[in-house]
C-alpha cells in the first residue's frame, strides 16, 4: 500500500500550534505598536492657516505663553489670541509680510482666524486647564516642548494612562508655580524634584483625582 | 513550512516599511482605532465648545455677536467705581494715586511685577527702558518710562494706556481683555517702582545694607 501522507505530515499539527503562537504574538505586538494613540495621535500636526512658529516667539522671543493663551489661569479653556493680539506687534512688525494676510484680513473683517485644533480630549472627559497651572504643572507635561516647535504637533498621547500617570504621583511632576510656563526648567536632579514636589503635594494639599467621577462627571 | 515563515516575515517587513515608526510628524486628522464617522456622538457630540465654530448660523460662529451699546458682563456699568474701572475722578479728570479698594503693599507690586513681565515686557523691557526684545525687530516707537513726561503722568492716564492702548494709529494696542482692572492698577504701580528704582542714589540704601556691603 502507498503512502498518502509523507512521514513529516506528523510534525504538522505541532508546527501549527507553533506558528499560531507566533502569529497571534506579531498580531498582538502589532495592534498595541499601531492601534494605539502613541502611535495613532501623537506627532499630529496640521497645516494652519498663517504659519505661526512657537519656535520664534516663544523660544527666540521669549514671550510668555499667557501673552496669547492669556485665560489659560482663569479658565478651564486655553484661549487661542485674537488677531488684535497678533497686531499689537505685527501693525509695526514686517506690516506688510504676505504670511500675515489672513491676521490682517481677521483684524480689518472681525471674523476669526480659522485655526485648526490639534489637541482635544472625548467630551466625555472633563479637563480644566487652570487647577493644573495653579498647582505647578507645566505645559511641557501634557504639550512637549512647544517654545521649540515650528509648528505645533501633539506630543503626548493625552490618553487616560497618561492623565492618571501623573494623578497617582503628582510629586514627579509638579515645580514652583513661577516656573509653569518656563518650558526649559527642569530641577537640578531627580532627588531634588522629588523632595520638592513633596513638599509642594504637602504645602498645597494636592490631591489630584482618581475616582471615575474626577473626570468623567 | 519554511515558506509560510518567509511571507509571514515579507509582512512584517511590509507592515514596518509602510506604517513607520512611532514618533513622525503628519498634517492629516488622526485615524481613530473606533472613528466617529462609525460610532457617531460616542466621542464627539454636537456640542457647542468654546472657540469652536457652530454651522446653525450662517457666519459659523457659535456665539451671537451683542448689540451695539451692550455691556458685556466684566466690564464697568455706569454706577460703579470710575476710579477703580476707568482711572477717572468724579469731575472726569485723570486720578493720581490708586483706588480705595485696592492695599498697595508689597504682593501687589509683586503681582504687578508677574503681570508686567508677561504682557509689557516684551516692547517696554524688564527695567522699562524700552528696549525690549521687540525693538530689535523694528518695534522703534516704544517709549523710555524715565523721562519726565512719563513720571509725571497720572495713574488714570498709564491705567486709560493699557486699557484702551495709546498712539495716533494705537502703535501700543489695548490690553483690556488680557489684563483685569486690578491687574492694570498693579502694573502700575511697578511701573512707578521701576522709575523710583532709576531715580535711587547711596541714600536710598538702609545703612544695615550698607554695612554689609562695606559702604561708608
Ligand atoms: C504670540 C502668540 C503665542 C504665544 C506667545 C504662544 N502661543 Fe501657543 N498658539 C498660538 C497660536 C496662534 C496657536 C494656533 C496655531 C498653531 O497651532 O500653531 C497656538 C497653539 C498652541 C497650542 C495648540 C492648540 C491646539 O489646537 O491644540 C498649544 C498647546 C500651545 N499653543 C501652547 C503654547 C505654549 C506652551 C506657549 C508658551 C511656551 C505658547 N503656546 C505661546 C499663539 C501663541
Ligand atoms: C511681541 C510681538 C509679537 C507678537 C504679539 C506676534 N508676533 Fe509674529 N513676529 C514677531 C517678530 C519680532 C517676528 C520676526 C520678524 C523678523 O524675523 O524680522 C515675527 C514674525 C512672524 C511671522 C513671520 C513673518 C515673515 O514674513 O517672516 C509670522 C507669520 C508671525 N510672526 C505670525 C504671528 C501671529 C499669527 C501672531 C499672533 C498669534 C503673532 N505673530 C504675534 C513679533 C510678534
Ligand atoms: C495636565 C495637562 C495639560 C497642561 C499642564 C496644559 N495643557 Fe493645554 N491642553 C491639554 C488638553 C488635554 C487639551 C485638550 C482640551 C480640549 O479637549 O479642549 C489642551 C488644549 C490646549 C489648547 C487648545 C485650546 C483648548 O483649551 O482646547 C491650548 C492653546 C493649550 N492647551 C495651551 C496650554 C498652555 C499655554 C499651557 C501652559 C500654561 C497648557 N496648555 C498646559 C492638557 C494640558
Ligand atoms: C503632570 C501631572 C498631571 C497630568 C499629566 C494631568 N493632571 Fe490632572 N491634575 C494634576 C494636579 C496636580 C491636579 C490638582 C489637584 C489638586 O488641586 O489638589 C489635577 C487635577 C485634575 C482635576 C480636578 C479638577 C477639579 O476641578 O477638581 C481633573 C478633572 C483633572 N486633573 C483631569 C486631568 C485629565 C483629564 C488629564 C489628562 C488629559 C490630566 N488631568 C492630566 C496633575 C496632572
Ligand atoms: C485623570 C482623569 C481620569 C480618571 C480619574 C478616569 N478617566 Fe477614564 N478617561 C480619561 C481620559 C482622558 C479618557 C480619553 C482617552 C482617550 O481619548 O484616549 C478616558 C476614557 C475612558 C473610557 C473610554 C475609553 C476609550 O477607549 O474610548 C472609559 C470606558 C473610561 N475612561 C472609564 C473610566 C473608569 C471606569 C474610571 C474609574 C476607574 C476612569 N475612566 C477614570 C480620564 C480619566
Ligand atoms: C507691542 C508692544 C508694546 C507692549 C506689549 C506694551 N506697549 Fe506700551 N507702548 C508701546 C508703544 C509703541 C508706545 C508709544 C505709543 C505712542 O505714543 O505712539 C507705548 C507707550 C506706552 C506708555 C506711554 C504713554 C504716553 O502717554 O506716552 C506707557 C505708560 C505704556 N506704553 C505702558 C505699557 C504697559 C503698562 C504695558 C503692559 C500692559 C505696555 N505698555 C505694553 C508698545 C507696547
Amino acid at each position: 500500500m502507498s503512502k498518502h501522507f509523507p512521514k513529516s505530515v506528523n510534525k504538522l499539527p505541532l508546527q501549527i500550534i507553533i506558528y499560531l503562537f507566533v502569529i497571534s504574538g506579531l498580531a498582538t505586538a502589532g495592534v498595541t505598536y499601531y492601534m494605539t494613540p502613541k502611535y495613532t495621535r501623537v506627532g499630529y500636526a496640521p497645516v494652519q492657516p498663517v504659519p505661526y512658529s512657537h519656535a520664534k516667539h516663544a523660544g527666540e522671543l521669549g514671550i510668555d505663553c499667557r501673552y496669547c493663551h492669556s485665560n489659560v489661569e482663569k479658565s478651564g479653556f486655553a484661549n487661542l489670541p485674537t488677531a488684535q493680539t497678533c497686531m499689537n506687534c505685527h501693525k509695526i512688525i514686517k506690516p506688510n509680510s504676505p504670511l500675515l494676510a489672513v491676521v490682517r484680513k481677521s483684524y480689518e473683517t472681525n471674523q476669526p482666524v480659522p485655526w485648526v485644533q490639534i489637541h482635544r480630549v472625548p467630551d466625555f472627559v472633563y479637563f480644566n486647564h487652570s487647577v493644573h497651572i495653579a498647582r505647578g504643572v507645566s505645559c511641557v507635561e501634557c504639550h512637549g516642548q512647544i517654545n521649540q516647535m515650528e509648528v505645533v504637533g501633539e506630543a503626548k498621547s493625552l490618553t487616560m494612562g497618561f492623565c492618571l500617570e501623573c494623578h497617582r504621583n503628582p510629586a514627579a511632576h509638579i515645580r514652583p508655580r513661577d516656573q509653569v510656563t518656563n518650558l526649559d526648567w527642569k530641577a537640578s536632579s531627580e532627588a531634588e524634584q522629588l523632595t520638592m514636589g513633596a513638599k509642594f503635594v504637602h504645602d498645597w494639599k494636592v490631591n489630584p483625582p482618581q475616582s471615575c467621577s474626577g473626570c468623567h462627571r | 513550512m519554511r515558506n509560510v515563515y518567509l511571507i509571514t516575515t515579507f509582512l512584517v517587513v511590509l507592515t514596518l516599511s509602510v506604517l513607520g515608526l512611532r514618533g513622525g510628524y503628519f498634517t492629516k486628522s488622526p485615524i481613530d482605532v473606533f472613528p466617529d464617522t462609525l460610532f457617531p456622538g460616542m466621542k464627539f457630540t454636537s456640542k457647542v465648545r468654546t472657540q469652536g465654530g457652530f454651522s446653525f448660523f450662517s457666519d459659523g460662529r457659535s456665539d451671537r455677536l451683542p448689540p451695539s451699546g451692550v455691556v458685556a458682563y466684566s466690564q464697568p456699568f455706569r454706577g460703579d467705581d470710575s476710579v477703580l474701572y476707568l482711572g477717572k475722578a468724579a469731575d472726569g479728570s485723570w486720578v493720581r494715586g490708586y483706588p480705595a479698594s485696592l492695599k498697595v503693599d508689597l504682593a501687589f507690586v509683586q503681582r504687578g511685577r508677574e503681570r508686567y513681565t508677561i504682557y509689557c515686557s516684551p516692547c517696554h523691557g524688564n527695567v522699562g527702558d524700552g528696549n525690549g526684545i521687540t525693538k530689535r525687530y523694528g518695534m522703534g516707537a516704544t517709549p523710555s518710562y524715565h523721562d519726565d513726561r512719563i513720571r509725571n503722568l497720572p495713574e488714570g492716564d498709564i491705567f486709560d494706556v493699557i486699557t484702551n492702548g495709546k498712539g495716533p494709529a494705537y502703535q501700543m494696542g489695548g490690553y483690556a481683555d488680557k489684563i483685569e482692572p486690578k491687574d492694570r492698577w498693579a502694573i502700575i504701580a511697578y511701573v512707578r517702582s521701576l522709575q523710583r528704582a532709576q531715580l535711587g542714589t547711596i541714600n536710598d540704601v538702609p545703612a544695615q545694607v550698607k554695612t554689609e556691603l562695606g559702604i561708608k
